[in-house]
């Protein structure tokens, strides 16, 4: 997955992420050598498509959390490019991003903004809400003075609250509102690209409702770009475009939304979704149970990191790492034995 | 009402009590002018006020921190007006305790010496007067300066980590493990005895632990999600450091803080005690003591006898310590994240 | 099915009612709530946060600290047919059934286990507390064994048997501190945790057991934390949250292993949770909490197919299910402050349905009767006779 050939797709990408790896040192020994590596982004590669939500799933220790990390430059990469659709040259030039440092990182930090998961810790608890969303505009020097304040109250205004919510702070409000007050630093230096890492996770679930209504209305009002960690499959179905499935710092699979949870072919994606609880009692399906805990991102096993849990390995699986592969129709697949499950499909074995 | 059409940021939001006069700075053509104008309508209050009352709140419904407050305030009162209580002998050197005599038997309170007279007839009341000017220069320079270096050392140690980190940690090592006592000594004999040595050998004894308070508590926030987005919105290092981290941070060294200034003071006192601070007649708790030092005890059979030498300004120690200490306390009971809103 | 009320039932709940006192005034944290739990059944509580679900089972077990206080309401716990209202019962008695008949699992399982301890002492505490006479005995019968391999005269064994059983009896006297006897106990409440361990999935449970908590996974740690509570066969488990922090798939092996875990040891289970997907699953019956309100209470199937309450059919319509795209359904307003609940129906602020009754009066629970006859219980004045 090479971009190069038309100037129309590079148009429309907004990122891709070429091999990208992301390894934490651990060090031991009174002069700290370096013994061994948290493998946490292992050689990821992934295209966003402008305007698009592309949601990112997996289980705790997976990665998509670095990788999220990883793409803002709060965490060094390792290995790897990503490219970042620059405005410069008319917009066909894809820089990057990982070179960049000094005043063209600032520079860039404006265009990709990060909302996290816990509403409580991303507020600065003894900042005013009218300063923890001018920062950005500070920074920047979007705005001054009464200028600041009008953006500010705007920016309120677009996420639900208030002007006069403006002159409080953060423990005066609940967790729905703490979560906008977030979404409107984000939206502060009017970015093209927004990772969202896990927003709703700690919500409960009318507000976790109004949350999402509120972000698919911004997406098409503010013509942004998502990037959904999650690892509630139900959510990312709901607000997601595309879907990639993560395991152990690899993606695994990834397709479109409607494609994947009505045929995925990776046999991890496929026990995720069917243990995922449905609110729906006469739903009783067959839950596939995974043996064993999700494995250390120190020391992933040989082959196929899935191989040690999966009911349907075979020795090849043990010996030899599986790419992605194109299974047709943008959906892409990393596994051996995507034949024969898509041959399993027909004969309607997994269907839900 | 006030007339002038381009308004300033604090101008926007007026926040005084209603019904009172309140001054506004406005800016015209890069001018400040002050304009007074009459607050009709109530404004919401700022938060930063209601946040000051309700901390203030607590504050005076805890009946230690009330206690506290009192003594600090009343040693207060003592420090300012003290020329008019005891109105200054020596004009050009205020600290200069007066003596009539060379007697070294020390006097009993009596008329012209309410709190008596100590060894060569110094008196002990304007000594424990002007002592409280010299206790609070003590405890708020020592405590001030210690604070400066000791955020400086800790938020760089904190914030930076890695090589920093190990070695501003091992400065702080070697800087706590000097010995109080000896370093004083060491010092007045090199640089001669004076109140000004004593608190040097404070200052540099005393601020490790606040590199190292705030070092602790910077390592846990640094972590936390707000400092991330901060560094994601391309705030810069030190911006975040003085913005984000240390609003946060400060509290347990402010706590630590307000507790020192009396440990200070008794430590100096100690100090004193020993012939190291102050010149003989300065004006000094822990001086007046050393001067009596041979009349702590009386003679056989009436071993209380000059009580009033050791008593009276070991009471005015103790109560300004206390005071001290009661405040600490409660600021941290108020600071707790926890308790706060209980 | 069971009703509240009946001898079927194993604890009743009557018009609980708990207060806490803060620094800014009375929180009305649970307001008259009233429901039952059957023999044998798992009970799903729903609600979102702050509407009292954890408060509510607390005080069940008689755990709410100061500032909080039971401030009304009967707890009936039904055993050895008796039932005992457990809101006046004294500490003692209420030590000797927590853990014992009515134990907990708590949300964070790192958080339920001390740090500083190895997984052995902590499951083995369960047994030392409460099963001391059944450890006794298994310490005898290990003690006959041994001296009857080595073919010991009748008399000297019988004379050993009552040393050791006075000694025993002693050890178990001095809370099994110290001393050889008391190791002997704790040894034996070792092997009892080893095999329970085993027992709940857990791979070499003897290694397992050396470790501490820090060392283990996330579902490792919950497992370890439900063999904690099915230690000593509790007739009522109370599960809150217990799969909120887990991934998806370990939250599949932990609701699977609780189902099997409920038939085996035949408890009734109280499962709170606000994930509605999982109280789909796992409960038979299901009440809905708001604000310290109970609002409906409903057998699983007929909550979700035909809810009554506008609470709970907005909360049904803002869960994502895949096939219904675009907005979602979402519930107006914000959860009321409990310093000052609203007048009357505590949603009635938020309910699209609101009548002028509702700002007046609390309603009470109406009983309707659904498809099978069971009942299906709403505090609404919609459902109003």
């Amino acid at each position: 997955m090479t971009c190069n050939e038309t100037e129309a797709r590079v148009l429309s990408e907004l990122l891709e992420i070429q091999n990208l790896k992301t390894y934490y040192p651990i060090r031991s020994g009174v002069i700290q050598t370096t013994k061994n590596y948290v493998r946490a982004v292992d050689d990821v590669s992934l295209i966003l498509v402008k305007g698009e939500c592309l949601g990112l799933v997996g289980e705790s220790g997976c990665g998509k959390t670095t990788l999220g990390k990883t793409l803002l430059r709060l965490e060094k990469p390792s290995a790897g490019a990503v490219y970042f659709n620059s405005e410069e040259n008319g917009g066909g030039k894809l820089l990057d991003i990982t070179t960049f440092s000094g005043n063209r990182l600032k520079q860039l930090r404006k265009r990709m903004q990060i909302v996290f998961q816990d509403p409580t810790t991303s507020l600065n608890p003894r900042m005013l809400i009218k300063n923890i969303i001018g920062e950005g505009i500070t920074i920047y020097n979007l705005a001054r003075g009464r200028e600041k304040i009008d953006r500010v109250a705007e920016l309120l205004n677009s996420v639900g609250l208030n002007r006069d919510h403006m002159m409080r702070y953060p423990h005066e409000f609940s967790g729905g509102q703490r979560q906008r007050i977030a979404i409107a630093r984000a939206l502060s230096t009017k970015p093209d690209f927004v990772i969202l890492d896990e927003p709703t996770s700690a919500l409960d679930v009318s507000v976790q409702a109004q949350i999402l209504n509120l972000l698919i209305d911004l997406k098409n009002e503010y013509n942004l770009t998502y990037l959904f960690i999650t690892h509630h499959l139900l959510v990312v179905e709901h607000i997601s475009d595309r879907i990639a499935v993560m395991y152990l710092g690899k993606i695994v699979e990834i397709s479109r939304t409607k494609t994947l949870f009505a045929g995925a072919l990776h046999p991890y994606t496929i026990a995720l979704l069917s243990a995922i609880p449905y609110p729906d009692p006469d739903i009783r399906r067959k839950r596939i149970i995974l043996t064993g805990d999700v494995p250390n991102p120190i020391d992933p096993p040989e082959g196929c990191r899935f191989h040690p849990r999966c009911w349907l390995a075979v020795e090849r699986c043990r010996i030899e790492e599986p790419l992605l592969e194109d299974a047709g129709d943008g959906h892409f697949v990393a596994c051996h034995r995507k034949d024969d499950l898509a041959a399993e499909y027909h004969t309607h074995r997994y269907r839900r | 009402m006030c007339g002038w059409d381009r308004r300033t940021e604090e101008q926007e939001f007026i926040y005084t009590l209603p019904g009172t006069i309140g001054t506004v700075r406005i800016r015209k053509n890069g001018m400040y002018f002050l304009k007074k104008r009459r607050i009709v309508r109530e404004f919401e209050q700022h938060p930063r006020l209601k946040e000051f009352r309700f901390s203030f709140g607590k504050i005076v419904k805890n009946p230690l921190s009330v206690t506290g407050l009192s003594l600090i305030f009343i040693f207060f009162l003592i420090a300012v007006f003290a020329p008019v209580i005891s109105p200054p002998k020596y004009e050009q050197e205020p600290f200069r305790i007066p003596h009539e005599g060379y007697s070294v038997i020390p006097n009993p309170p009596g008329p012209g010496h309410p709190f008596g007279t100590t060894t060569k007839q110094y008196d002990i009341f304007y000594g424990v007067i002007w002592g409280t000017r010299t206790a609070f220069r003590i405890g708020f320079m020592v405590v001030g300066t210690i604070l400066i270096i000791g955020i400086a050392v800790g938020s760089i140690s904190g914030y930076f980590g890695g090589i920093v980190d190990e070695i501003l940690m091992r400065v702080v090592d070697i800087f706590m493990s000097l010995p109080l006592f000896i370093l004083a000594m060491a010092i007045v004999t090199a640089l001669g005895r004076s109140l000004d040595n004593i608190m040097r050998s404070l200052i540099i004894v005393g601020w490790p632990i606040y590199a190292r308070t705030i070092r602790s508590s910077i390592l846990t926030i640094r972590e936390e999600d707000f400092i991330k987005a901060a560094k994601a919105l391309g705030s810069g290092t030190f911006k975040i450091i003085l913005k984000h981290i240390l609003p946060n941070a400060i509290y347990p060294a402010l706590i630590l803080a307000s507790l020192d200034i009396g440990a200070m003071v008794l430590t100096a006192a100690a100090l004193s005690f020993l012939g190291l601070g102050a010149q003989e007649g300065y004006a000094d708790w822990g001086q007046m003591v050393s001067l009596a030092r041979n009349y702590i005890v009386g003679p056989q059979g009436q071993p209380f006898l000059f009580w009033y030498v050791v008593t009276i300004p070991g009471l005015f120690i103790l109560f300004f310590v206390l005071g001290w200490n009661l405040l600490g306390d409660a600021l941290r009971d108020i600071f707790d994240p926890k308790l706060r809103r209980k | 099915m069971a009703e509240p009320g009946t001898t079927d039932s194993i604890l009743d709940i009557e018009n609980l009612k708990v207060n806490f006192y803060t620094y800014e005034g009375v929180v009305r944290a649970i307001d008259e709530i009233s429901f039952g739990l059957a023999n044998g059944e798992t009970l799903g509580i729903v609600g979102e946060t702050g509407c009292g679900k954890s408060v509510t089972v607390l005080s069940i077990l008689n755990l709410i600290l100061p500032p909080g206080k039971i401030e009304d309401g009967t707890i009936l716990y039904h055993e050895n047919d008796s039932p005992v209202n457990l809101v006046e019962q004294s500490d003692e008695f209420m030590r000797a059934i927590r853990g014992n008949e009515i134990s907990m699992i708590f949300q964070e399982a790192g958080n339920a286990l001390n740090p500083v301890l190895s997984i052995n002492r902590q499951v083995s505490e369960s047994f030392l507390l409460h099963r001391q006479e059944e450890l006794c005995t298994l310490v005898l019968k290990n003690i006959e064994k041994n001296l009857q391999k080595k073919r010991w005269p009748g008399l000297l064994l019988r004379y050993q048997k009552a040393k050791y059983t006075g000694k025993l009896r002693k050890a178990r006297g001095n809370n099994l501190q110290y001393g050889r006897y008391g190791r002997l106990l704790k040894r034996q409440a070792t092997e009892l945790s080893i095999k329970l361990l085993e027992s709940l999935g857990i791979p070499n449970p003897s290694e397992v057991i050396l470790r501490y908590p820090h060392e283990l996974s996330g579902g490792m740690q919950q497992r370890v934390v439900i063999s904690m509570a099915l230690a000593c066969n509790p007739s009522i488990l109370i599960a809150d949250e217990p799969t909120s922090n887990l991934d998806v798939t370990i939250q599949a092996q932990i609701l699977t292993l609780i189902e099997e875990l409920k038939d085996k040891y035949r408890s009734s289970i109280l499962f709170i949770t606000h994930d509605l997907g999982v109280v789909s699953e796992i409960a038979n019956r299901v009440i809905v909490l708001y604000a310290g309100t109970l609002v409906e209470f409903a057998r699983v199937r007929e909550l979700f197919k035909k809810p009554l309450h506008p609470y709970t059919r907005a909360l049904l319509r803002s869960v994502p299910t895949p096939g219904k795209n675009g907005r979602l359904e979402s519930i107006r307003g914000n959860v009321p402050n409990l310093l000052n609940p609203p007048s009357g129906c505590r949603f009635h602020p938020r309910c699209p349905e609101a009548m002028e009754i509702c700002t007046q009066q609390k309603p009470a629970l109406y009983v309707r009767k659904d498809r099978d006859g069971e009942k299906h219980m709403v505090a609404c004045f919609l459902y109003k006779e």
